[in-house]
């Protein structure tokens, strides 16, 4: 099989600013057509490898590549064939969707036949077409975000870059604007480079990478990651469970007991002889109702593993 | 191959493109304008008010003064006098006397704001070598009244003086009468004719610094100026870009409002408008690059506004010499005021309007100009490039 | 005033315009003493408008709202005491200490000095912050920051909390830890009142209210809304709800 050409690629990338250290020796590398999730908290380190990429910044320390283009030395060259969706809103509140298309068309040069062409498909594909002469600001949310994308593919960039798009959004949008994303990447082969505060985005990405405190912790496909999880995952459903909850750390074997509604979630490292002893301190310590069972663990999981784990070490 | 994306041209990399994206960010800014019509209102009716408020109302120089009199000589040459002063124009007299009273109770009761005293044998001393002196006071509470009030009335006491002895048929060569101040390229003393110079100079600034701090501010604001710049755009475009569209701008205002000066208050335009142009534009630059050095500092546009008003456009009116003559100040400020553009900027459009003055006779100022532009240009680009990281 | 009332917040008909933008619209709220109640939405869907009138902030255009029994209507003033209310930023004072920041909250609702430090001694417990609390607030990571704003939230012992997106932002450890938290105060006997634009979240709460351009779409036990539309998660099912409202509409 031949192997896929790398479009993003990053080594050794740091960043700091005053004390803190935003990025601390990022290593990364997108191949072509893939769709890459960045998965953290505020203040992991997204938006700063994001920026640096984009050469919005300049990095302290290591190298990066786009489309095989050195970062330092074609930024220009990089920004032309690369489309860029930042956190906040960027677009003209004042100005109508058309003009801050049209506006953007401009500065990567696209006109004539080619920009109708190019609008009318945008404006297909973000329904937004019925919305040509509304002010941007007077979009709704997921509107706003879909006009934001338009803007950023106005000249079909090979790479797209996001950074958490869909914050905010209601989950229609939200899945809608993934949808698009989708599309993007396995029909057109572009690549997309995502970062995201939703674990359960991470799940539509071909890979993600955990980032924390400007380190990425962990990359794979999710399939892999969750696979990687070393514990079990035992479900206690039941109404007011909470209270018992401290009564479950105790059995051995026992990794962490989380309440989550009307669940306990319980990560342990043998199951059989858990679910039992679960299933006895409840009784013993009178809960009643209750069901239990084994359940599939979660990319949060994972992810608190390695968050707990980088803790204690 | 390394990668997968194959750069075969570079879009964006020729001068047609450029040229597209500059026009594409003009023509945004005058979107801009367009839909937030609140800063067309300040650039286009801001002035236009100011204008008319220092034509009509705040006219520095002063007319109807009230004036008490206190006539003690009672003589025909003394009501002469009196009816001189009436007949200036710049007095109305509120009172004549001819006895004795305090000055001081006439400006405390507010009834008049100068008084003149005429002593006796006022008449009869004219005939003589050394006329008997009138008094005048003044109430310098208004103080600028006050120096205008006492300039006025000795030239009038001078006129009646030299035309008594006209119609007694002495000559003028009597000791002590020989002057006679000629006041030159302003004739009457009209303060419109300095106002408008001023401005044109507040004008520029305002819409150029402060405009032009505010647009770029607002960008970075709203996230959109880091939008753009992931596109093949460059600082210099982004740059002259956002900013041309306030040079067109102020350009035409202050072409509609040096027009409109010459219409309706009879400002003289003796120089060449060539050469106006041309100056204007090196005090223009001068202020968009303060407007770009602001914007690098400020990141709200209240604060653009703030940091932009302090520091240009107070100085512009109050250190210029707009409003109050740089010759007056105390030594240290005339030092400050070195650092205002405006004070050169109002020496080139004065002499250029009011005196015809030439390229040869502004040297001076241009020069200076010339180094503010420069030096504040190189440094708030710089600055603009920096703060964008 | 306070009669005695098994609802911690109650509303009819409650309905918010602001010009012809009508942000709540209609909204039946019943929300138990003791529960977390989830309040689930989109921005811009009216969660915060809701919030406010529930808080005293902004007055209803119309409709009835009671809070621990309280008509908020009628006595906005008198609510306010018997509330918490944690905002989306967290709203600390960032140059001043832990201390002085709970010292200030408690002081705002007029704590007098002994019970007021005994409160910060207890809520400070409950929380986790005594080894904190000389720490100036700048600095401190995100997950403390939060944890000193429910801190200065429940200071004046009130008997329902209003949080307002508590954990945007916050890594999951963090986000996992401050549940815990949420449990804690509810099992002293507080009512709970989130919102979130985290679907998975409101898994956490024992029941949902899911709001959507100013209407309650639907209000259950996560259990119930999802046993009901026969989706896997909350997510789905609040997909499923909303998709049904606009094909209604169309």
């Amino acid at each position: 099989m031949a192997q896929k050409p790398v479009d993003i690629l990053a080594v050794g990338l740091q960043k700091q600013y005053g004390d803190i250290r935003a990025l601390q020796g990022i290593d990364l590398s997108v191949t072509h057509g893939e769709r890459f999730g960045l998965i953290g908290p505020d203040g992991a380190g997204k938006t700063t490898l994001i920026r640096v990429l984009c050469g919005l910044i300049r990095q302290d320390k290591g190298t990066f590549q786009v489309a095989g283009l050195d970062g330092m030395r074609s930024i220009r060259t990089i920004k032309s064939i690369l489309g860029y969706m930042p956190q906040k809103f960027s677009l003209y509140p004042d100005l109508t969707v058309g003009e801050n298309l049209r506006f953007f068309a401009d500065l990567f040069h696209v006109i004539g036949a080619q920009r109708q062409s190019r609008e009318e498909r945008l404006l297909h594909f973000s329904r937004l077409g019925p919305f040509w002469k509304r002010r941007a600001g007077a979009l709704s949310g997921g509107m706003k975000q879909k006009l934001a994308l338009s803007c950023a593919l106005i000249h079909t960039p090979a790479i797209l870059i996001l950074d958490e798009p869909t914050t905010g959004v209601d989950p229609v949008s939200r899945r809608e604007f993934w949808e698009i994303l989708r599309e993007l990447s396995d029909r057109d082969g572009t690549t997309i480079l995502v970062s995201t505060p939703y674990m359960d985005e991470a799940t539509r990405c071909h890979r993600v990478g955990f980032m924390n405190e400007g380190r990425l912790l962990a990359t794979d496909t999710p399939d892999n990651l969750i696979h990687g999880y070393p514990y079990r995952v035992i479900q206690v459903h039941g109404e007011n469970l909470f209270p018992f909850r401290k009564a479950l750390e105790t059995i051995p074997g026992v990794r962490s007991v989380c309440a989550l509604g009307e669940y306990l979630r319980v990560s342990t490292e043998k199951t059989d002889a858990v679910v039992h002893a679960i299933g006895d301190r409840l009784t013993h310590a009178g809960a009643t109702g209750f069901r239990i069972r084994t359940v599939a663990p979660l990319l949060e999981d994972m992810f608190v593993n390695l968050l707990e784990s980088g803790r204690v070490s | 191959m390394a990668a997968g994306i194959e750069i075969d041209h570079i879009p964006g990399s020729s001068r047609k493109a450029a040229f597209r994206r500059l026009t594409a960010i003009m023509r945004k800014e005058f979107l801009h304008i367009q839909r937030d019509p609140r800063t067309l209102l300040i650039i286009f009716i801001l002035p236009i008010v100011m204008m008319l408020l220092f034509g009509y109302a705040v006219r520095l120089d002063v007319k109807n003064i009230s004036l008490a009199v206190a006539d003690r000589d009672n003589s025909a040459e003394s009501r002469q006098l009196i009816r001189a002063f009436e007949q200036s124009g710049y007095y109305h007299i509120t009172r004549v006397e001819h006895g004795d009273w305090d000055a001081h109770d006439i400006f405390l009761s507010g009834e008049a704001v100068a008084v003149l005293s005429v002593p006796v044998d006022y008449g009869r001393s004219l005939s003589e070598a050394s006329p008997r002196p009138v008094q005048f006071m003044t109430d310098a509470a208004e103080s600028n009244t006050a120096t205008i009030a006492a300039q006025y009335a000795q030239q009038i006491v001078l006129q009646h003086t030299l035309a008594t002895w006209d119609s007694m048929g002495l000559g003028h060569g009597r000791s002590g009468v020989g002057i006679r101040s000629v006041i030159l390229f302003n004739p009457e003393l009209e303060s419109t004719f300095n106002i408008v110079p001023g401005l044109v100079a507040v004008l520029f600034m305002m819409a150029c610094a402060l405009l032009t701090s505010v647009t770029i501010v607002r960008e970075k604001e709203t996230g959109t100026l880091e939008q753009i710049l992931v596109s093949p755009v460059n600082v210099g475009e982004i740059i002259i870009g956002k900013v041309l569209p306030y040079v067109i701008l102020s350009s035409l205002l202050g072409i509609l409002v040096v027009v409109f000066s010459m219409h309706h208050f009879h400002v003289p335009f003796e120089g060449r408008p060539v050469e106006l142009a041309l100056f204007s534009l090196v005090y223009l630059l001068c202020a968009l690059s303060f407007g770009i050095l602001i914007s690098t500092k400020a990141r709200t546009m209240q604060v653009a506004l703030m940091i932009a008003l302090i520091s240009t456009m107070l100085p512009s009116v109050m250190l210029s010499g707009f409003i109050f003559p740089i010759a007056s100040m105390p030594a240290p400020i005339q030092l400050i005021t070195r650092l205002v553009p405006a004070r050169y900027y109002l020496v080139i459009i004065r002499g250029i309007m009011l005196k015809g003055a030439t390229m040869s006779d502004l040297q001076e100022p241009l020069i200076a100009l010339g180094i503010f532009a420069f030096v504040v240009l190189t440094v708030s680009v710089k600055r603009f490039r920096a703060s964008l990281e | 005033m306070t009669a005695e009332t098994r609802w911690a917040v109650e509303t009819h008909a409650l309905t918010k315009r602001f010009g012809d933008f009508t942000a709540v619209d209609n909204v039946d709220l019943q929300v138990h003493k003791g529960e977390i109640f989830g309040f689930l939405g989109a921005n811009g869907a009216g969660k915060t408008t809701t919030i406010r009138i529930l808080c005293g902030l902004l007055r209803a255009t119309s409709g009835q709202a009671s809070v621990s029994g309280v008509n908020i209507m009628r006595h906005p003033e008198k609510v306010k005491p018997l509330l918490g209310y944690m905002s989306q930023k967290f709203s600390l004072y960032d140059d001043l200490r832990v201390i002085d920041n709970m010292i200030f909250f408690g002081g705002v609702y007029g704590l007098k000095w002994k019970p007021l430090k005994q409160r910060i001694d207890h809520v400070s417990g409950e929380i986790g912050l005594h080894h904190l609390l000389n720490r100036q607030v700048r600095g401190l990571p995100t997950g403390w920051k939060q944890r000193i704003a429910l801190a200065c939230a429940i200071l004046h012992d009130p008997a329902i909390v209003f949080l307002d997106e508590p954990t945007g932002g916050v890594d999951p450890v963090s986000r996992r830890q401050f549940w815990d938290l949420i449990y804690g105060v509810a099992d002293t006997g507080k009512t709970v009142f989130v919102t979130t634009h985290y679907m998975d979240e409101a898994e956490y709460c024992h029941r949902v209210a899911i709001m959507y351009q100013g209407r309650i779409v639907s209000c259950d036990t996560p259990h119930t809304i999802k046993a009901q539309s026969g989706d896997p998660t909350l997510e789905d099912a609040f997909i499923r709800l909303v998709s049904d409202r606009i094909r209604q509409e169309v």
